[in-house]
């Protein structure tokens, strides 16, 4: 023998750190959350939208289809209409408002959709593997290889116009890029040591799957999904721009955007109204989703 | 602790607990340019674990020790072979089954961090192999806090914590209390310690050592530390390119090895002790390729003492002592060995 060993059990050299000791995994997470400033700011900014939004009837001054033709184009400003009127003379806060339902409506129902149906088909490639996973993974990859406008479009084009076929249209779209990144987290928990430890018990799927893999992909994958709400809004007001999302006269940005087109001339500032509007809500998501992000790498 | 173990010793003492044989696992690869290919990545596995021993299996990266581990663990199914657990074989009818099986076999992970569920607190861990085999929840969360006081963390102090607030050295405590939480009989240790700084890897050693005692456990003890493979294993097991190369006592594996790749490893390990340096040269080179393995001996690529013979034949494990056995023909006479002519090594 060359090496000798001391005998006895000693506590490691690691002290354990006494403060946290009822630390639970959200509560970290919140935590790390507060000290984001960013993205404290843009979530803030997401839940007062949220709030106007919602309450829109309440707080804005006018009806969003209330105009009269001798009040058009109004600056910004203008006594009555704070953020001015379009091109219809209706008023361009109230608009807003009210457009932000459809807008918000659109952006995030396909993402929760796509999130449910393609998060559940993504884990079960991950987790099943093999020639299911190649599958579910080589169908995938053809709607993946559509640009995501385009398909929207096309889809959104032959189902025809409306608020129903343009959420549909959308859903299509954002299913493909969750599978993939559902399954490749779903993969990479399943091939760790844990899974392969819960295995070794003699467990059941269901229970590694409820037990081990979801508490474990749910997270990465919902931060994922809250990225694509910003395009999600941006490519449903491109719909609508196009003529295939919400229908006049119902305010929503993209179209509204569409149709103050002509007066970018004469008023660029209410022209661009919308385009703020679905620029402000797109970029805060995107913040939030970041910061989501890295409070909830458990390592950092 | 109170809870002790309740062996049910099926086939006696003299029943090894735990029979290999001819255990093979090829994967498959190459695609439709190269055409179809396995890697050999175990080839022929016969070995005997006893009841209460510890078998060492030492070899260096890529020979096969993890694949060995899994394939025991049934954590992957073999291209060949059969494993009889205390006389019943395993998986088939009449014999033990799959699921009793892996309650008896329980595994550690070299990495104390990807073998803990991050979101589960080190009691959960533990307590849900019994959950899984049906402990109320209760009992479960008591037998996890007796296990861990058993591998020295304080159960007040640690059950509701989660891994990332433990050291390497905990965590890989809380491991093994994990693993003997379905009170299994044999424990597969792949590199337990060699993720751990040497005063933790001391200390989790003797921990193991402490606890084989306590539960009458049987450990499988994979590694490429050699010096702790003596000073933990019985008997040792030198693997080489998914084949034996060398198995028997440890004393005789550390004192009179027979196979040249064994003593190279030993040659290879920084020795304090001048009077134990060796004059043969350490091992140079990568072992070849398992796709496409060398005809003959295994290790006759990088043997200094290589002859025709290596290259034409294969070695059988030849006993070269009380139940020390090593795959190399310069340990026969009669092996063709003797009059040839020396390869080019």
């Amino acid at each position: 023998m060359t090496t000798t060993y001391s005998s006895g059990i000693a506590e490691d050299a690691a002290p354990p750190k006494v403060a946290e000791n009822d630390d639970t995994y959200w509560r970290a997470v919140g935590r790390r959350l507060m000290r984001d400033k960013v993205t404290l700011f843009c979530g803030a900014i997401l839940m007062l939208m949220a709030a106007l939004i919602l309450f829109a009837p309440l707080v804005a001054p006018y009806g969003p289809t209330d105009g009269s033709i001798v009040r058009r184009l109004k600056p910004i400003g203008t006594p009555g209409h704070l953020l001015g009127t379009d091109e219809l003379g209706r008023d361009m806060l109230s608009r807003l408002l009210h457009g932000g339902r459809y807008s918000w409506f659109v952006g995030i129902t396909p993402v929760a959709i796509a999130f449910l149906v393609g998060g559940s088909i993504g884990i079960i490639a991950g987790f099943a593997g093999g020639k299911i996973n190649m599958a579910i993974m080589r169908v995938t990859d053809v709607f993946y290889a559509f640009p995501s406008v385009l398909l929207a479009v096309a889809v959104s084009g032959s189902l025809g116009a409306g608020i129903a076929n343009a959420i549909m249209s959308l859903t299509i779209v954002f299913i493909p890029p969750i599978i993939r990144v559902a399954e490749s987290v779903t993969t990479g928990v399943r091939n760790l040591d844990y899974a392969e430890a819960a295995r070794a018990t003699g467990a059941g799927a269901r229970s590694i799957v409820v037990v081990h893999i979801l508490p474990n992909v749910l997270g990465p994958i919902f931060v994922y999904a809250t990225s694509l709400v910003g395009v999600s809004m941006i490519v449903a007001s491109g719909l609508s721009f196009l003529g295939l999302g919400i229908k006049p006269p119902d305010p929503e940005w993209g179209l509204m955007l569409n149709t103050l087109r002509s007066a970018i001339y004469s008023q660029p500032m209410i022209a661009t109204l919308p385009g703020i509007c679905i620029f402000m809500t797109s970029v805060c998501f995107n913040f939030v989703s970041d910061g989501l992000r890295t409070a909830m790498d458990v390592r950092a | 602790m109170s809870d002790t173990q309740q062996i049910e010793d099926r086939g006696g003492p003299a029943q090894p607990l735990l029979i290999v044989k001819g255990l093979v696992k090829h994967f498959p690869i190459g695609s439709v340019f190269t055409g179809k290919q396995v890697v050999r990545a175990v080839d022929g596995l016969d070995f005997t674990i006893d009841k209460r021993e510890t078998l060492g299996i030492v070899g260096e990266s890529g020979c096969g020790k993890s694949t060995a581990s899994r394939l025991i663990m049934s954590l992957i199914a073999p291209t060949e072979g059969e494993i009889v657990f205390d006389g019943d074989l395993v998986g088939a009818a009449g014999g033990i089954s799959l699921a009793e099986y892996r309650r008896q076999v329980q595994m550690v992970f070299q990495d104390s961090y990807s073998s803990l569920n991050p979101r589960l607190t080190i009691e959960e861990s533990i307590a849900y192999g019994p959950k899984v085999h049906g402990t109320p929840h209760r009992e479960a969360g008591e037998r996890a806090r007796d296990l861990l006081q058993a591998v020295g963390l304080a159960p007040r102090q640690y059950a509701r914590r989660f891994p990332h607030e433990l050291s390497g050295g905990q965590r890989q405590r809380v491991n093994i209390a994990r693993a003997l939480a379905l009170r299994p009989r044999l424990i597969i240790l792949d590199e337990p310690v060699s993720a751990l700084d040497k005063s933790v890897e001391a200390q989790v050693l003797n921990l193991l050592l402490d606890l084989k005692e306590q539960f009458g456990l049987t450990y499988l003890f994979i590694s490429h530390d050699l010096n702790v493979v003596e000073h933990v294993a019985d008997r040792v097991l030198v693997m080489y390119l998914g084949k034996i190369a060398e198995l028997g006592p440890v004393d005789d594996i550390f004192g009179r090895a027979g196979h040249p790749y064994t003593r190279a490893l030993l040659a290879s390990r920084p020795s304090m002790d001048p009077t134990r340096r060796r004059t043969q040269p350490p091992l140079v080179g990568d072992p070849p390729n398992p796709i496409n393995p060398p005809s003959g001996c295994r290790f006759r690529t990088r043997c200094a003492l290589a002859r025709e013979i290596c290259a034409e034949r294969e070695p059988g494990l030849y006993e070269i002592g009380a139940g020390h056995q090593a795959a190399c023909h310069a340990t026969q006479a009669d092996s063709g060995y003797g009059d040839s002519r020396r390869l080019a090594a």
